[in-house]
């Protein structure tokens, strides 16, 4: 589903190489999880996918199903089934949070060529979502992310993610910040659109999200590249003997 | 320079062809008054300290320039939906026939040329009164010139709950029309009122209001001026708040070659409310659009709360203006003064001056004032078209969620909602181009 070739990618303001040829496929269905030291290029990597400004891809590709998403803006990407769970997720104030999610829908139905979702229809379908997430009606109504904690920020990127229904989600350090209750409520919400055929790409530091969501492969990043790629078993490792091993990999 | 003549007096080519209006001796008197003011002054001139950044050229001139009348298609008229008293003026004429009887309970409300032809009390107190008092410490000429020459206008004397808004809708229907107007508000003690105003009113339009709420009284005042592109206005509201009373005024502004807003209220009772607001919203795009909110707040009592909350949204060189002044006189203890003004700028062509100014001369007093200049915010727009939000869609989002605080001012929901669904449509049209 998603497939990165060989991606390098610059700073646009600065000759800075940040990814140095990442190479990764995605199946339906499948979890895929990266793990690498701070500053290694994990969110770089999620930013350049999803077409935040600011990055220049010197090389390679990127596809999902087969188009190219480099070519597309950021809100074609989405359309076409993209979805980034933010590592810092953004505040919007004066921006009501059911406003976003309806606008967000309904931007995305259209760019389909589906009909808008009815008021009534969406309201019933946030009210369900947000209950599996055990998000009040009160956060929905507030303004996007202003006055959130960090985990309800998390909780609601998950519950955007949930109304969306993407077909390729990358989740970039949702688990931080979660509490142990709330990363339970977070793995049930990611199971079940793995169930439905998604696509993942889950970037933690933890192995702790892993043991929710059981991973197909496991990929360490290090220097802007994938120095190793196994299974769930490279989380554990990780977990007990740190990065050192494989960094040593990268020259 | 063998044609070193003086230059023409400007002053004198202005008024050389509008006449004083016949009323009672009180009021011709009224109207002598303000013209020697109006002399004494002369018409403004980019130097003078407000007039720096609103050229008045075509407010000075003899003629007014044309302004096409704009077709606003099938759209429904602003506050159709709303339960009102309508009181129309064509070009600046009143026009009996569309406009509803003058009457309503908890009201009188009259044809300001009757009210001045008569001898009522409240109107003598109030006409050119306000006005004059607005004078100092800064020279308003255009109101001058409007008390002396006000053809129409309402006078509207509140002594209960009135059961609905006023409603005053401005028709604009000549290109070279040239209207002046003057309205006169008294809100008695305890009396409630909402007036509405909507609509281009002419080519060049002047209007003068002048609002006396007494102690414990309200007046709501929503306004929404027209869309006519070339369409050029200066506005003046003179305002005296009463002990314990609220005096609430917001303006939507969309389009319009020049407009200048100008607000002066005086606080003058204890526990005094007073809230000035406006969203203004221009593309120069569609013509050029040069927009001037000008206040100025005087707390000359004790315990007293002004806000004032102005928010600007400016593209393709649409220019804005913000002068605003809160005055805390000696004695207005426990003030608590609030003033915001703030611009987003969708382009680099487009330009926010702003001129803050805070002068204090109580100690007991909480005043704070804030001017910004921004941008759209990046991050947020990334965010937004991140989750399938077209870039053009999600601005206007952002756009909405940055004049909220203004449009929020107005008490009324159903009146913000007109507001707000005004604003909504305007951006539509801008998007679909
Ligand atoms: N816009 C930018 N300007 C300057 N440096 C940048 C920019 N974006 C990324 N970088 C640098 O690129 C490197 C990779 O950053 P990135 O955020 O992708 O790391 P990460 O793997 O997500 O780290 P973490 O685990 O701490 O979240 C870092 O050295 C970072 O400072
Ligand atoms: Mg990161």
């Amino acid at each position: 589903m998603l497939d990165i070739r060989n991606l390098h990618v610059k700073l646009e303001e600065e000759d800075k190489a940040i990814l140095k040829g990442v190479d990764l496929s995605v199946g339906a269905g499948e979890v895929h999880a990266i793990m690498g030291p701070n500053g290694s290029g994990k969110s770089t990597l999620s930013y350049v996918l999803s077409g935040r400004e600011g990055y220049e891809v010197t090389d390679g590709s990127a596809t999902l199903d087969g188009a190219d998403l480099l070519d597309m803006e950021p809100e074609e990407r989405a359309a076409a089934g993209l979805f980034l769970a933010f590592q810092y997720p953004v505040e919007i104030p004066g921006v009501g949070n059911m406003t976003f999610l309806r606008t967000a829908l309904n931007a995305q139905r259209r760019a389909r060529g589906e009909d808008e979702i009815s008021a009534g229809d969406f309201l019933k379908l946030v009210r369900e979502k947000a209950k599996a997430l055990k998000i009040d009606a009160e956060m929905l109504k507030r303004p996007v992310n202003v006055g959130f904690s960090g985990g309800e920020k998390k909780r609601n990127e998950i519950l955007q993610m949930a109304m969306l229904e993407p077909k390729m989600c990358i989740l970039d350090e949702t688990d931080s910040g979660l509490d142990v209750d709330a990363m339970k409520l977070v793995a049930d919400g990611v199971n079940a659109l793995r169930d439905a055929g998604r696509g993942f790409l889950v970037i933690t530091h933890y192995q702790r999200l892993l043991d929710h969501i059981r991973p197909d492969v496991v990929h360490i990043m290090a220097a802007g590249r994938i120095v190793k790629t196994g299974g769930p078993d490279l989380a554990l490792e990780v977990e007990q003997n740190g990065y050192a091993a494989f960094e040593g990999e990268v020259a | 320079m063998a044609l070193a003549q003086a230059k023409p007096a400007p002053l004198a080519a202005r008024i050389e062809g509008l006449s004083v209006p016949a009323g009672a001796g009180w009021a011709a008197a009224a109207r002598a008054d303000a013209l020697a003011r109006l002399e004494a002054m002369g018409l403004p001139g980019r130097r003078d300290e407000y007039w720096r950044f609103t050229a008045p050229d075509v407010l000075n001139a003899p003629e007014p320039a044309r302004a096409a009348v704009l077709d606003t298609g099938d759209e429904e008229p602003i506050f159709d939906a709303v339960d009102r008293l309508k009181v129309v003026f064509v070009d600046g004429v009143f026009d009996a026939e569309a406009s509803d009887t003058l009457e309503m309970a908890g009201l009188e409300i009259e044809r300001l040329g009757d009210a001045l032809a008569r001898d009522i009390t409240w109107a003598r107190d109030l006409y050119g009164v306000l006005e004059a008092r607005g004078q100092d410490p800064v020279k308003r000429p255009h109101a001058a010139l409007n008390t002396a020459f006000a053809t129409d206008g309402v006078a509207i004397r509140a002594t209960g709950r009135a059961e609905k808004p006023v409603s005053l809708i401005y028709l604009h229907e000549s290109d070279s029309s040239d209207a002046i107007l003057h309205h006169l508000v008294r809100v008695e003690e305890g009396a409630e009122l909402t007036l509405l105003e909507s609509g281009p009113a002419a080519a060049r339009f002047n209007k003068a209001m002048e609002v006396d709420v007494a102690a414990g009284g309200a007046f709501h005042h929503v306004r929404a001026q027209g869309r006519d592109h070339e369409r050029r206005a200066i506005t003046h509201a003179f305002a005296r708040v009463g002990r314990g009373a609220l005096y609430k005024s917001f303006t939507l502004t969309a389009n319009g070659a020049l407009t200048r807003n100008e607000h002066v209220v005086e606080i003058a009772g204890d526990e005094a409310s007073a809230h000035v607001a406006g969203a203004a919203l221009g593309d120069g795009h569609s013509g050029p659009f040069h927009h001037d909110d000008t206040v100025f707040i005087t707390h000359d009592a004790v315990a007293c709360e002004s806000r004032q909350v102005f928010k600007k949204v400016l593209r393709n060189g649409a220019e804005g203006v913000f002068q605003g002044k809160i005055l805390v006189k000696p004695g207005a203890q426990k003030t608590d003064g609030y003033q915001l003004s703030q611009a987003l700028l969708l382009d680099e062509d487009s330009s926010f001056q702003a001129k803050p100014e805070l002068e204090i001369y109580a100690d007991d007093v909480q005043c704070s004032h804030g001017s910004t200049t921004g941008a759209i915010d990046e991050t947020a727009l990334f965010y937004l078209r991140s989750r399938g939000v077209p870039t053009a869609e999600a601005t206007d989002l952002l756009v909405l969620a940055f004049v909220a605080e203004a449009i929020d001012e107005i008490a009324d929901e159903t009146l913000r909602e007109e507001v707000m669904s005004r604003l909504t449509a305007w951006l539509e049209r801008r998007r679909r181009g």
